[in-house]
C-alpha cells in the first residue's frame, strides 16, 4: 500500500476527530483546571491546585448524590420491568404490528423532552383525574399530592428514558435463536426454567446495555427533578446546574461534574471488561471489514 | 365460575400482549395529552388541566402569533439544520474510515466516539462552558452550534456505520470491473446505497438538536431556542401555542421518519442487505449503541 493510500482513513477521520478532541476532550481539561481553582466570584478564581474542592463538593451535597443514585436506580429497575416484556412481545408476538409498535416506542423522541415532561406535570397536577383515581385507590393519601414527590420524579425519569431500555433489549431479543428455547423445552425444562436458563442469559448483553443507557442519563438528569419535583427532590444535576449558572461557583461545580464523569467512566470501563468492547460500540465490523 | 375461569385462562394466555399494550399506552399518553390540550379552551391562554372550557381551534389559528416563540422556533430550526448538515458530513466520513479501512488508532477512535454518548449531558454542557469561560468566548448561536455538532457526531457515526456493515460490496466491485473510477463508483453506487443510512442519521441529528435543552442551557448566552423558550415560560405558565407547535413538529418528524423507514426498506431490497444485520429499522440512540 502506498503512503497516500494509507493516509486515506486519517483524512476521512480528521474533521470529526478534530471536532471531538477540541470540543469534547479539551473542555474536559479546562473543567479539570477550573476545579482546582479557588477564590470567589467577586475576587475572581485563581488556579492554585485547590484539591479541597473535590471533598467539599461531595460533602456539601451527599443528600442530592444519594438521591440521584436512588432515583436513577429505581427508574432503571422500573424501566427494565416495563421494557423487557414489551421488547419480548414486539420481537416475537407482534406479527405485522411490529413496525407500528417500534414506531410507538420511538414516538416520544419526536416531541421535545421538556414538553413531554411538562405534559406529565399537567397529568399529575393536583386537579387532574389521574390523581383523584390514585387517591380513590388509596395509593396517594386523600389530601396528598403527586407532584413534588419522589414518586413523580421517578415516574418522569422512568418515562423519559424508557425507549433507551426498550431498543437495546429489542435489538438483542430479535436476534435470539428461538430453536435454543425449544431445545430446552424438548429436554423437559419448564417454560420458566427455559426462560431463566436460556433466554435470560442470552439477552444479558441487551439488559446490561439498556441498564447503562437508562441509568447514566437518569443519574445526570435535572429536568425531571426540577419540573416534577420540589426543592426537596433535587438531584446532582440540579446542584451542578445551579452552581454553574446561578451561584457561579465554578470551581465547586467543575469538581462535582468531574467526579460524576469519573463515576460514569468507571461504570463504562467495568462494563467493557464484562461484556467486551464490541457490544457497547456496535463494533460488529471486526469480522466484516 | 366457568366464565371466571375461562376469563382467567384468556387473561393468562394474552398476558404478554396486554402488558405490551399498556406499556405502549404509557409511552403515548403524554403525546396525546400535548395534542389534545392544544385544542382546549383556557381562560388565560395558558396550559391548564381539563377541557371543561370547551373545544377550540383558536390556538391553531394563532399558532404563530407570539413573536418570542416564533423567533425561538426559527433559531432552533436554523441551528438544527446547520448542526445536522455539518455533523452528518463529518460523521459519515468517519464511519466510512472506520468500516472500510484498517489503521492504527482505530480502538482509540472508537472510544472517542462512544464516550460522548455515555457522558451525562450536564457534564458535556458544563465542560464546554468551562472552556468558553476560560477563553471568554461570547456565548450565543456560535457556541450552540459547536455543542450541537459535537454531541450529534457520535450518533451519526453509529447509524451510518451500521448501514455500511450490512453493505454488499460486490456491487462496488462490479462497478469497478466495468471500468468505473473509484470516485465514480463512490458517487454512482456507494452513495445512493448509503443514502437511506445517511438520511436516517441526519434525521436523528436533527431531532437531537431541536430537542436539546440541557447542553444548550449551559452554552446559549442570551440566544433562545425552542426548548429554552419553553423552559423560560414553564415557570409562569406555558402558552397553549407551545402545544400547537409541538404537535406540528411531532407530525412533521413522524412523517419524515415514516418516509425514511419506507425508503430504507426499499433500499434494502435493492441492495440485498443481509437482513440479520439490520437489527433496528429506525436507528435510535439506545439501539445504535447496543447493537
Amino acid at each position: 500500500m502506498s503512503l497516500r493510500q494509507r493516509l486515506v482513513p486519517y483524512w476521512l477521520l480528521a474533521p470529526g476527530l478534530l471536532w471531538l478532541v477540541v470540543f469534547f476532550v479539551v473542555p474536559m481539561y479546562f473543567m479539570g483546571e477550573l476545579s482546582l481553582r479557588s477564590g470567589s466570584l467577586t475576587s475572581g478564581y485563581t488556579f492554585d491546585w485547590a484539591w479541597s474542592n473535590f471533598p467539599d463538593s461531595l460533602s456539601g451535597h451527599t443528600e442530592q448524590i444519594g438521591r440521584s443514585f436512588f432515583y436513577a436506580g429505581t427508574a432503571t429497575l422500573l424501566a427494565l420491568l416495563i421494557a423487557y416484556p414489551l421488547a419480548y412481545a414486539i420481537a416475537f408476538r407482534a406479527g405485522r404490528y411490529k413496525a407500528l409498535l417500534l414506531f410507538a416506542v420511538i414516538a416520544p423522541f419526536f416531541t421535545t423532552y421538556l414538553i413531554r415532561t411538562i405534559a406529565w406535570k399537567t397529568i399529575l397536577s393536583d386537579s387532574s383525574p389521574v390523581v383523584s383515581v390514585l387517591q380513590t385507590l388509596s395509593l396517594v393519601p386523600s389530601d396528598g399530592r403527586v407532584l413534588a414527590t419522589s414518586g413523580a420524579v421517578i415516574a418522569g425519569l422512568t418515562y423519559n428514558f424508557l425507549p433507551f431500555m426498550v431498543l437495546p433489549l429489542y435489538a438483542n431479543l430479535e436476534r435470539l435463536d428461538l430453536s435454543l428455547v425449544e431445545a430446552a423445552k424438548d429436554l423437559y425444562s419448564s417454560s420458566r426454567q427455559a426462560f431463566l436458563k436460556v433466554t435470560l442469559p442470552l439477552t444479558m448483553p441487551g439488559i446490561v446495555a439498556g441498564v447503562l443507557l437508562t441509568f447514566i442519563p437518569a443519574f445526570g438528569d435535572y429536568v425531571n427533578a426540577q419540573i416534577l419535583g420540589g426543592t426537596s427532590q433535587a438531584m446532582v444535576g440540579n446542584v451542578i446546574q445551579s452552581l454553574y449558572l446561578n451561584q457561579r461557583n465554578y470551581p465547586e461545580a467543575a469538581a462535582l461534574s468531574f467526579l460524576m464523569m469519573a463515576l460514569i467512566l468507571a461504570i463504562v470501563t467495568v462494563y467493557i471488561r464484562f461484556a467486551g468492547t464490541g457490544a457497547f460500540m456496535g463494533d460488529e465490523d471486526e469480522e466484516t471489514a | 365460575m366457568a366464565f371466571l375461569s375461562r376469563a382467567w385462562a384468556w387473561l393468562r394466555r394474552n398476558a404478554l400482549p396486554i402488558y405490551a399494550g399498556l406499556a405502549v399506552a404509557y409511552m403515548l399518553i403524554p403525546i396525546a395529552v400535548i395534542a389534545v390540550f392544544s385544542f382546549g379552551a383556557t381562560p388565560k391562554g395558558k396550559l391548564t388541566f381539563g377541557l371543561d372550557n370547551g373545544f377550540t381551534t383558536e390556538y391553531w389559528r394563532s399558532a404563530f402569533s407570539l413573536p418570542d416563540l416564533n423567533e425561538a422556533l426559527f433559531t432552533s430550526l436554523r441551528l438544527a439544520a446547520l448542526a445536522t448538515a455539518i455533523s452528518t458530513v463529518i460523521g459519515t466520513l468517519m464511519a466510512i474510515a472506520l468500516v472500510r479501512h484498517r489503521f492504527r488508532g482505530r480502538r482509540l477512535t472508537n472510544l472517542l466516539i462512544v464516550i460522548p454518548m455515555a457522558t451525562p449531558e450536564v457534564v458535556i454542557g458544563a465542560s464546554l462552558l468551562s472552556m468558553f469561560i476560560y477563553y471568554t468566548f461570547a456565548l450565543g448561536f456560535g457556541t450552540l452550534l459547536i455543542a450541537h455538532v459535537m454531541f450529534s457526531i457520535s450518533f451519526v457515526v453509529v447509524v451510518v456505520r451500521s448501514r455500511l456493515i450490512g453493505f454488499d460490496r460486490h456491487l462496488e466491485e462490479a462497478a469497478a470491473d466495468l471500468g468505473a473510477t473509484p470516485l465514480a463508483t463512490f458517487r454512482t453506487v456507494t452513495l445512493p446505497l448509503l443514502a437511506p443510512g445517511i438520511l436516517a442519521a441526519g434525521l436523528l441529528a436533527f431531532s437531537l438538536s431541536i430537542d436539546d435543552f440541557v447542553i444548550s442551557n449551559f452554552n446559549s448566552g442570551t440566544t433562545v431556542t425552542f426548548p429554552l423558550y419553553v423552559y423560560g415560560v414553564s415557570l409562569r405558565g406555558v402558552p397553549v401555542q407551545v402545544n400547537v407547535l409541538a404537535t406540528m413538529l411531532f407530525g412533521l418528524i413522524a412523517i419524515a421518519v415514516s418516509l425514511v423507514l419506507w425508503q430504507q426498506r426499499r433500499a434494502e431490497k435493492m441492495a440485498s442487505v443481509r437482513p440479520e444485520q439490520e437489527a433496528m429499522p429506525m436507528p435510535m440512540p439506545g439501539a445504535a449503541a447496543a447493537t
